[in-house]
């Protein structure tokens, strides 16, 4: 009795401590697409306890140093017996191509997660989801767990440009029914996904649509989905401070009511979604972003 | 007898205090201490302790103060309250143990000037003990307790205390934060102006010397639960969650850019010191015009804060507070309402927000506002605020910080169904052990209580610690008796 106590005890208080010394190390670093001034990056970080518990469709919020900013990122993929969780992003802003600067070896100053409610997995049938740009990697996860539930599974992808396409064998793989969409047609269709959207809920009938992209296609997507009634989440790329519910930065209107992106989402109807509300306050640091990117260009 | 007048302590001067974030009250010296102290009646009766959510036996602290005694001022103190320096800063006294304070009026709304400055009083044995880096001496009943591990989750002012009390008794403690930075609204929400970071840092070391170990980035509820910490070997938990969630205005254009909760403005700037964009990456938006809506100690804050952004961006300072009721009414600091003044804020009385409006990129720049006035005294007690009709005028507004509460942190109670919440979403506990409905789950501060003080928030986390000792006592002795049993065969 007493002997098992101090055996659970110091077992426990090994891995705890353990836990929290080699989390936050970045192992692994890809470019997945560098072009025309657009890079997309994946990193694999060890973060055993989040790992442990991470479900498609929920995120983490990370920061490089202590003078970084609290960012969210969604979890894309989650190896358990390593421990380990993999991001991708976009080095779009000041604080991701600061991400960016990270090699293997390099630890986070901060991970905390998983956070937000995960993805409602089930049989629905038919789905199909819809990912554009660096939004395909967040359909991934929910691409594998909707193909493991037995969903008949139908995915979009697409991107501007042939070389900005990320994931597309994982995906194919997953998907019973799989399109490409370019912008400039330089490979797959040329076009937007959600043309293909309009075009496959014309042909038959589904009965969920996910989709993850920038906010104008996440906002068409579901312009097309209500003609045809058919049930739509959106993942949210809100911004957030502490994302835990505590500063309500990421708010967004939701059938009317006010909801906290970091708590309440990241997934929301998008039929109820106040589109032109999140778009806008998407943007408001944007003059900042400007004045801190423009320093570092001066500064080198 | 002719009352000595009480002593004044000494203040940064306004127009150098906003340019920073440098501490506004600089506390009194040796001199000052002792002419304050001496001012004590020492009554056979003393309301003040009464007055005080943890009891400090201010009596018997100020009369040691007055015999140069300041080590033992600073234990007496120590005995009931873990951190005099961060109270003596941030506790409401004129709403506690100086309005119980005989020299205040009876009936009165706040305390006197005429009543003894208790706090500064704490705040100088407070630094005093610090700077001398006094203890106390940890209790020698280890041999039960010790074998215990206790989870302590959030790093508040009620985690805190809890941690503190429990490794005096030699339990030892883990405080898990799901933020990078512990102290909880002691960090993120107090400025530093009034408690430097240096205050908070020591208070924090101290337990950690004591043995408490804090790890960061943890979301119990999230990264784990409280099952798994059960299951790793903690024989209690106590839940100090705070009150996290900020509530807006149910009006038109509430969510237009710029218009922040007091909680994300505070936050950004002293948890992400967006004070030093773009040094610290966090970015905050500044403007000619602020406007914060609120009549508590957070409005007071956020708005202080706004003045000294103004000031260090170089813009004119012009920050006003729209409260709905009247000076009177407002639950701030005394201190804190005096203070703002000084530093050039505006206060509109007797208003209500109904809309804000904003330009074609959706950010915010009038806010409509209709006058009150005042009605009879709701449950509170205080008088209710009722709009005037047909009285709606705008004003220009490009920042607008909503400081008009909290609401219950949801995160882990969402998780944990069979934590039982009432209607607030607060945890239900029994009053007398703040145990919550599991069975060696304990509760304290504002995820029990609703919005309160520091102070409070502690008065709950002891009462709990002692709860939590007898807890673990009993499972000592239970275990004890198991393990007779089989060398009794």
């Amino acid at each position: 009795m007493e002997k098992s106590f101090f055996l659970s005890f110091f077992g426990a208080m090994i891995s705890t401590v353990s836990n929290f010394l080699l989390k936050m190390k970045i192992l692994e670093k890809k470019t997945l697409a560098d072009v025309s001034g657009i890079r997309i990056t994946r990193i694999k970080i060890l973060a055993p306890a989040i790992a442990a518990k991470a479900q498609a469709g929920m995120f983490i919020v990370l920061m490089v140093t202590e003078t970084a900013e609290r960012i969210p990122l969604t979890i894309v993929e989650t190896d358990i017996l390593k421990g380990t969780l993999t991001l991708i992003f976009q080095e779009i802003g000041f604080s991701t191509k600061f991400l960016g600067t990270l090699n293997p070896g390099d630890s986070l100053f901060a991970l905390a997660g998983p956070l937000g409610h995960p993805t409602e997995i089930k049989n629905y049938g038919k789905v199909i989801l819809v990912g554009g740009g660096v939004g395909i990697a967040e359909i991934y996860p929910v691409a594998l767990a909707f193909k493991k539930a037995g969903n008949h599974v139908t995915t979009i992808i697409g991107s501007r440009t042939k070389e900005l396409l990320i994931l597309e064998q994982e995906l194919k793989n997953t998907s019973d029914t799989f399109f490409v969409t370019t912008d400039d047609g330089s490979y797959g269709r040329k076009g937007f996904t959600i043309d293909i959207l309009n075009e496959l809920l014309l042909k038959s009938t589904y009965d969920i649509v996910y989709c993850v992209g920038p906010i104008p296609m996440m906002k068409r997507a579901a312009a097309v989905t209500e003609k045809f009634k058919v049930k739509t989440l959106v993942s949210l790329n809100a911004l957030m401070v502490d994302a835990t519910g505590m500063c309500g930065c990421c708010r967004v209107t939701v059938d009317g009511k006010v909801k906290f992106t970091c708590v309440d989402g990241p997934e929301f109807n998008a039929h109820g979604v106040d589109w032109q509300e999140f778009e806008k306050r998407n943007k408001v640091y944007c003059e900042k972003e400007k004045h801190i990117c423009n320093l570092i260009i001066k500064n080198g | 007898m002719a009352k000595k007048e009480p002593v004044k302590v000494q203040e940064c001067p306004a127009q150098e205090r906003i340019a920073s974030f440098c501490e506004v009250v600089l506390g009194y010296n040796e001199e000052e201490a002792l002419k304050e102290a001496a001012r004590c009646l020492q009554c056979k009766n003393p309301a003040c302790i009464q007055g005080c959510p943890v009891n400090i036996d201010i009596k018997t602290f100020i009369n040691k103060l007055t015999k140069k005694d300041y080590a033992g001022a600073y234990l007496t103190i120590k005995e009931k309250n873990n951190f005099p320096s961060i109270c003596g800063r941030v506790c409401p006294a004129e709403y506690q143990c100086r309005k119980a304070c005989v020299l205040t009026p009876k009936n009165s709304p706040f305390a006197s000037e005429a009543a003894i400055n208790i706090h500064f009083l704490e705040r100088f044995a407070g630094d005093f003990g610090k700077d001398k880096v006094l203890s106390l001496s940890e209790k020698k009943d280890r041999e039960k307790s010790s074998a215990f591990r206790v989870a302590v989750v959030g790093s508040g002012p009620a985690g805190l205390c809890c941690a503190g009390e429990l490794a005096r008794q030699g339990v030892h403690v883990t405080i898990f934060e799901g933020l990078h930075n512990s102290g909880g609204v002691l960090r993120y929400g107090i400025p530093p102006f009034r408690l430097p970071r240096n205050i908070l840092d020591f208070e924090i070391d101290y337990l950690k010397k004591l043995g408490v170990k804090i790890i960061l980035n943890f979301i119990i509820g999230k990264t784990k639960t409280l099952d798994e910490l059960f299951k790793e070997g903690f024989a209690a938990i106590f839940l100090g969650l705070g009150a996290g969630t900020p509530s807006f205005l149910g009006v038109p254009g509430k969510n237009l850019c710029n218009i922040y909760s007091a909680n994300e403005f505070l936050t950004r700037v002293n948890l992400m010191n967006a004070f030093q964009f773009p040094k610290s990456h966090t970015p905050i938006n500044i403007g000619k015009k602020i406007i914060v809506i609120g009549g508590g100690n957070t409005a007071m804050d956020a708005a202080r804060v706004a003045t000294r952004l103004q000031k260090m961006n170089g813009f004119d300072v012009d920050t006003t507070v729209f409260y709905r009721r009247t000076e009177t009414e407002m639950p701030a600091r005394r201190l804190e309402i005096q203070h703002a003044k000084e530093e050039g804020i505006k206060f509109e009385f007797l208003m209500q927000p109904v809309a804000f409006k904003g330009d074609d990129n959706g950010y915010v720049h009038t806010m409509t506002c209709l006058r009150c006035q005042l009605g009879s005294p709701d449950a509170s007690g205080r008088r209710k605020s009722i709009p005037i009709e047909h009285s709606a005028f705008d004003t220009p507004c490009d920042i607008a910080i909503i400081a008009v509460g909290l609401e219950a942190n949801t995160l882990l109670t969402q998780a944990v169904p069979e934590l039982k919440t009432n209607k607030f979403k607060n945890l239900v506990v029994n009053l007398k052990t703040m145990q919550t409905s599991i069975k060696g789950v304990y509760a304290g501060g504002d995820i029990v209580g609703g919005e309160g003080t520091i102070i409070e928030a502690m008065g709950m986390a002891k009462k709990a610690t002692q709860a939590i000792i007898k807890y673990l006592e009993s499972r000592h002795s239970k275990k004890n008796l198991k393990q007779q049993i089989p060398n009794s065969k």
